[in-house]
């Protein structure tokens, strides 16, 4: 085999894992993935994808979950004439037991080309490959394993939210809980394609934002406090003679220069009204600063990758809100953006293209908010470029 | 491109089984496709919904959005998957005799 792949054997080398060696492996029990490494070196040949834009497919009741692939040179390579791809929802915080990682396997193996991407951008369980006559069969056997399909399309794509406070001490809020309970609200809107375009909603615990969901998520979630952080000052003190400059590090590096360091009495001083909750100092001196205990979330609207008009950052929306089941408020304010959103938006048009397009003005009214200082537009354009 | 035998006549199709010579769609070949979307016997609301999707698509080159299909036909989104079960692209549009509508994964 590596004679006639030799492109696609040179991403073998290397100490990191490499997604030919698992198509190689997979080769040796389906023919497709055989054909599926061809496909791969003629494409690195011809330095052009042989795979076809668009294609519908689908299961029984579902407008979206499975992507259509079909090769341009099915003759050539007829084992992935037809490749498509599933996207499975995956749990909340990606916890699995291994009996459950072997259901989805077994299933694949006889459905698919046994070739998994755990995970894939959107959050879902990703199964690449399986002919069109054995869509059906597998999603079928996936609903007996208990999973369902995540989102594809002009849906509400899969939620996805940080592991929260399964692993996390930083987390204001319990991703897991929100996220489970979106998903369950609007399964709906999940599998059955209505929109403009699509919609995506992923929740952070932290303003640290792990699933970087202010420049994922056009509905972003991002759990902070509403009081000030709590300071050990023995704890500071401790950093600060273990060698830690907090002068230079940690004070002169609050974006809002809400700190101050008192040499003499080798003490932090906090001025909660000019903290932005930006974490860096919980981040450097972890056993010493805490965020506050009156918790909730931020709600920022807008953050896409570039399709009609450039990326954006999520920009703020609602500043602060207790997020607490049923999360009633939260359903309502989806359910508002979605109606404003579907009436006006032209095909491919995200939220925040609509908003930039009849103003921000416009679409306060119909979701009726009252615009706070808060909603910056846009704190700085470019999500590729930190501080 | 495989060909398929729809009201009596050879038609070309593709492979996710939409007709490529719209020419020659009439209500026997929207009869014989809505067979393989599990749309058979189409009834009054089948032709209802199928009906509108031509009218629009003679008018305008395009599909009309969900919404709109919604809000003409009176019909909501999930009686539209009680009639089409694999929805309104995959399954009315390709009774319709209308070409794959494209969307993003």
């Amino acid at each position: 085999m590596g004679k006639e792949t030799p492109m696609a054997d040179e991403l073998e080398k290397g100490p990191w894992p490499s997604f030919i060696k698992e198509i190689k492996r997979a080769a040796e029990k389906h023919p497709s993935a055989n054909d599926l490494l061809k496909v791969v070196e003629r494409s690195y040949k011809d330095k052009v994808t042989h795979w076809k834009h668009g294609g519908i497919v689908g299961v029984t009741g579902y407008g979206g979950g499975v992507i259509g692939r079909y090769s341009d040179v099915p003759e050539e390579f007829p084992s992935v004439a037809a490749f498509h791809t599933f996207r499975v929802n995956h749990p909340s915080g990606w916890f699995y037991t291994t009996k459950k990682l072997r259901q989805i396997c077994d299933v694949w193996e006889k459905y698919g080309s046994g070739l998994t991407n755990f995970h894939g951008s959107t959050g879902d369980i990703i199964l690449l490959g399986s002919p069109t006559e054995n869509l059906q069969p597998c999603f079928d056997a996936l609903s007996g394993i208990g999973f369902d399909l995540g989102g594809s399309g002009s849906v509400l794509r899969t939620p996805t939210g940080c592991v929260g406070p399964a692993r996390c001490e930083w987390s204001c809020i319990d991703t897991l809980n929100v996220i489970y309970d979106l998903t369950m609200e609007f399964q709906d809107e999940l599998h059955r394609p209505r929109w403009p375009y699509k919609f995506k909603i992923k929740a952070s615990g932290c303003p640290n934002d792990c699933v970087a969901a202010i420049a994922r998520a056009d509905f972003t979630i991002i759990g902070t406090w509403r009081d000030s952080l709590r300071i050990d000052q023995d704890a500071v003190r401790e950093y600060a003679e273990g060698g830690l400059n907090v002068e230079k590090l940690v004070v002169g590096k609050c974006p809002t220069g809400a700190l101050e360091w008192d040499e003499k009495a080798r003490e932090l001083k906090l001025k909660p009204q000019d903290c932005v909750r930006c974490m860096h100092c919980i981040n450097k001196m972890p056993k010493a600063v805490r965020p506050g205990l009156d918790h909730g979330a931020t709600i920022l609207i807008g953050g896409k990758a570039p399709i009609l008009k450039g990326a954006n950052l999520s920009w703020v929306l609602i500043p602060f809100i207790k997020l607490e089941p049923p999360y009633t408020e939260i359903k309502d304010l989806l359910l508002k953006i979605w109606d404003w959103w579907d009436e006006h938006g032209r095909t491919r048009e995200r939220v925040a293209e609509l908003i930039q397009r009849l103003g921000l003005k416009t679409f306060l009214r119909a979701v009726g908010i009252k615009p706070v200082p808060q909603m910056v537009n846009q704190p700085r354009a470019n999500p590729y470029v930190f501080f | 491109m495989a060909k398929a035998t729809l009201g009596g006549m050879e038609i070309e199709i593709d492979e996710d089984g939409f007709i490529q010579e719209p020419e020659k769609w009439n209500e026997s070949v929207a009869e014989d496709l809505a067979k393989t979307e599990d749309a058979s016997p189409m009834g009054g609301d089948h032709w209802k919904l199928v009906n509108y999707l031509r009218d629009y698509y003679i008018k305008f080159e395009i599909a009309p959005p969900i919404r709109m299909l919604c809000k003409k036909t009176g019909f909501d989104l999930k009686h539209i998957y009680q009639l089409f079960p694999s929805g309104p692209a995959k399954g009315a549009c390709k009774v319709a005799g209308l070409p794959k509508p494209t969307g993003c994964v």
